[in-house]
């Protein structure tokens, strides 16, 4: 099986932590997987922004550097989310019959849970975090692609790991990708409420599967010197014992 | 009143000045965790939810598909049944329909059941315009015309208002509109229940018209169906000697049948109620019984524009629980004031530009971007409006509407260099060499300051710099990290 990583374009300039996270977590579970360097982004900051005919190109674009893989795996419930149910939609409103066939011709794709839980079968990947962590299921893994407790049921696999509950954890935390630009006292409004119940949690770090929610609560923990630091899922499931999760992204 | 939405900012305005508010924060805060505990708890309830939801959106979805037919069909019962059936393109059509039968009986004072209709054209404003009075009898309605207030949610206009506040409101403004609030009032639900009970009760018996509007329209038997909680409605069903029921087109349903499914759905998505305390249904006039003229304005206003857009038209399907504002982190967080209309909340974020259409106003357009696209919404819909769905294309109407104008072209300057750098691995990685030449000039790996537009993220957020080695660039480097 020849499994792509979607890094994100967020991931790959900002966090690339969280892609090399992912690498080793595949690695160690026997999954060669590959980079294909014609990635970049898969539109959706363009089309939940409404700019529908400019994410054409951008969707061509991830059809052509995906195709012929059999599967593709990305740290992002969001973008997975998108990719599943929004490139259909840019191509039919484009009127693009050729994009349409090429999107249709897109190898599945798994947000990292998913790939794990359901592809491989896998829920102790084999890591260690003697950590105080609590999770926040973002909107789209929870509500667009439906992961359910998965990423739960890898993360009390972890060794050492102590999971505490998050108050109101489905409650959004006010990202939105530009929603966070256009709307931004809603969006830190609902982002200092997802903030206080990480605090009220006790845990010492926030552990999300979508980097773009980590680093909005994340910019507000830090702005707030609270304490209290976000990973990835990824970079938790990568860690092992004498080598735990990168330090430095401290919030 | 003197209070109206006309001239409302666009929403990221609105929205700011409402949410530093300290008591409407907590006031929304306690008001929707309440309803929305009611609700999680009364369709737990129910097995099969989900069959009931799919059920409701295909009885309305068959309904709209034939609405013509079925709009022809309840005039005619209508009409055999004794009753004046009037069609409405627009607001002020369906305003003149009414304040000319009040003017036809010379009748100077009307007592209203609660519609959203009604208020969605500005009815009271129109019939005071012409000397008629309107008299709100829902208790939330009537808390907000006493306070000469705008109402800030579908089914709970008054939600934004704690039990301190509407007593000094019923105390300020009782003697005003009839008989006065009683003498030592306090602030217990049930004193305040007792004062609005005594208000209202000379209005409901001096009345001789009144408005209301409808939840369903049965069109085989030219049904009207009133779905309320208090009771309000039915003395102004049953009392007064003309009714006047102002009812969107999209209201009609073909069969009585099809409100078995609509009547399971609504009162547990909007009250939390397993079956609301008080549903009437009547069909024209009964010689003897209830008013002894009755007329039926069917409103469009928007409706058949929002019914020709394709993905759009699904927000006709909506029974106006609210169940949508009750779960949304924006709503509970902003209030309803915030988007202008009587439809705030995620409801309102579509309905309003699909029934005004999108270009033309800037609030109108600022609604479809009023929401984080966090999908509570459609999770709670009970007749499954792809509430997310709907914004994102509405969003792209925005922005279509918009091509070529000089209006927020810095906005689409920027979007089209992104979807420029987005488009391929290699303008990316090119890219984030000029990211990264940032990073070593100004040797920050955090910002916790950017100008504008930066500064509308490192407001309140900090920003991590663009990474030192990008994940391309590293795997690049060491293949894959195998090197």
């Amino acid at each position: 099986m020849r499994v792509a990583l979607l890094v994100t374009c967020l991931n790959d300039t900002l966090f690339p932590d969280v892609g090399r996270a992912a690498v080793t977590v595949l690695r160690r579970l026997g999954v060669d997987v590959e980079f294909p360097p014609g990635q970049a982004c898969c539109g959706q900051p363009l089309i939940n922004t409404g700019y529908l005919a400019e994410a054409v190109p951008v969707v061509r674009g991830f059809a052509a550097a995906f195709h012929g893989y059999d599967a593709v795996v990305t740290p992002s419930g969001s973008c997975a989310g998108c990719v599943r149910h929004q490139h259909a939609m840019v191509a039919r409103r484009a009127g693009d019959a050729e994009l349409a066939e090429a999107v249709a011709a897109t190898p599945p794709m798994y947000e990292l849970s998913e790939f794990l839980v359901d592809v491989l079968g896998v829920t102790d990947v084999g890591a260690a975090f003697p950590h105080t962590v609590t999770y926040h299921p973002t909107c789209h893994s929870l509500r667009l692609l439906g992961v359910g407790d998965r990423p739960r049921r890898l993360l009390e696999a972890v060794r050492g790991l102590r999971l505490r509950e998050l108050p109101a954890a489905d409650e959004c935390c006010g990202f939105g990708g530009t929603f966070a630009v256009k709307n931004p006292d809603t969006s830190v409004a609902m982002g200092a409420d997802k903030a206080r119940h990480v605090r009220e949690s006790g845990a010492e770090v926030l552990v999300a599967g979508d980097s773009s929610c980590l680093m909005h609560i994340g910019g507000l923990l830090t702005r707030q010197r609270a304490g209290v630091r976000v990973l990835h899922l990824a970079e938790v499931l990568a860690a092992t014992e004498g080598a735990g999760a990168r330090a430095e992204r401290v919030s | 009143m003197t209070a109206t939405f006309v001239g409302m900012p666009a929403f990221p305005e609105a929205a700011r000045a409402a949410l530093g508010d300290s008591q409407l924060r907590h006031n929304l805060a306690h008001a929707t965790a309440t309803i929305r505990a009611r609700r999680r708890e009364v369709v737990a309830e129910v097995d099969e939810w989900e069959e009931l939801r799919l059920a409701g959106a295909a009885v309305k979805d068959a309904a709209l598909l034939r609405l013509d037919e079925h709009l022809v069909r309840l005039e005619a019962e209508l009409t055999a049944r004794g009753v004046t059936v009037h069609w409405a393109r627009d607001a002020a059509e369906a305003c003149a329909i009414v304040a000319g039968v009040a003017e036809a009986h010379a009748i100077t004072e009307v007592v209203k059941v609660k519609s959203m209709a009604t208020q969605e054209i500005g009815l009271d404003e129109a019939l005071a315009a012409r000397g008629v009075t309107a008299w709100e009898t829902d208790l939330a309605e009537l808390i907000v015309q006493l306070g000469d207030d705008l109402p800030s949610h579908i089914l709970v206009p008054a939600i934004h208002r704690n039990r301190a506040e509407i007593r000094e409101i019923f105390v300020r403004a009782m003697g005003d509109a009839g008989r006065p609030a009683p003498a030592g009032l306090t602030d217990e639900p049930a004193r305040l229940a007792e004062a609005a009970r005594l208000h209202l009760r000379e209005k409901f018996l001096r009345a001789r018209m009144a408005v209301s509007g409808a939840n369903f329209a049965v069109a085989e038997s030219g049904t009207l169906v009133v779905v309320e909680s208090e009771g309000n409605g039915r003395m102004c069903l049953t009392l007064p000697e003309i009714l006047v029921s102002v009812v969107g087109i999209e209201k009609v349903v073909p069969t009585f049948t099809d409100l078995d499914v609509l009547l399971q759905l609504l009162p547990r998505s909007s009250t939390g109620e397993r079956m609301n305390p008080y549903t009437s249904t009547w069909s024209g006039l009964t010689p003897g019984d209830g008013p002894r003229e009755a007329h039926v304005v069917l409103l469009d206003n928007g409706r058949t524009r929002a019914l020709a857009d394709e993905l759009g038209r699904q927000a006709l399907r909506c029974i106006r629980c609210s169940a949508c504002l009750n779960v949304c982190p924006v709503y509970e967080r902003t209030g309803g004031h915030a988007y202008g209309s009587v439809y705030p909340g995620p409801i309102g974020a579509i309905l309003n530009p699909l029934l005004r259409g999108v270009g033309t106003d800037e609030q109108v357009d600022s609604l479809p971007y009023a929401s984080s696209l966090c999908g509570a919404c459609f999770d709670a819909c009970p007749v499954r409006i792809d509430i997310p769905g709907v914004l994102v294309e509405l969003r792209a109407q925005v922005v279509d509407a918009r091509r070529g104008t000089a209006r927020h072209a810095a906005e689409a300057v920027t979007m089209r260099a992104a979807a420029a750098t987005l488009a391929s691995g290699r303008r990316l990685g090119l890219a984030q060499r000029g990211a990264g030449l940032l990073r070593r000039v100004t040797r920050r790996s955090v910002f916790s300051w950017l100008p504008w537009p930066g500064s509308r993220w490192t407001g309140a957020r900090d920003l991590p710099a663009p990474a030192r080695e990008p994940f391309r660039a590293w795997w690049r480097r060491t293949g894959g990290g195998r090197r």
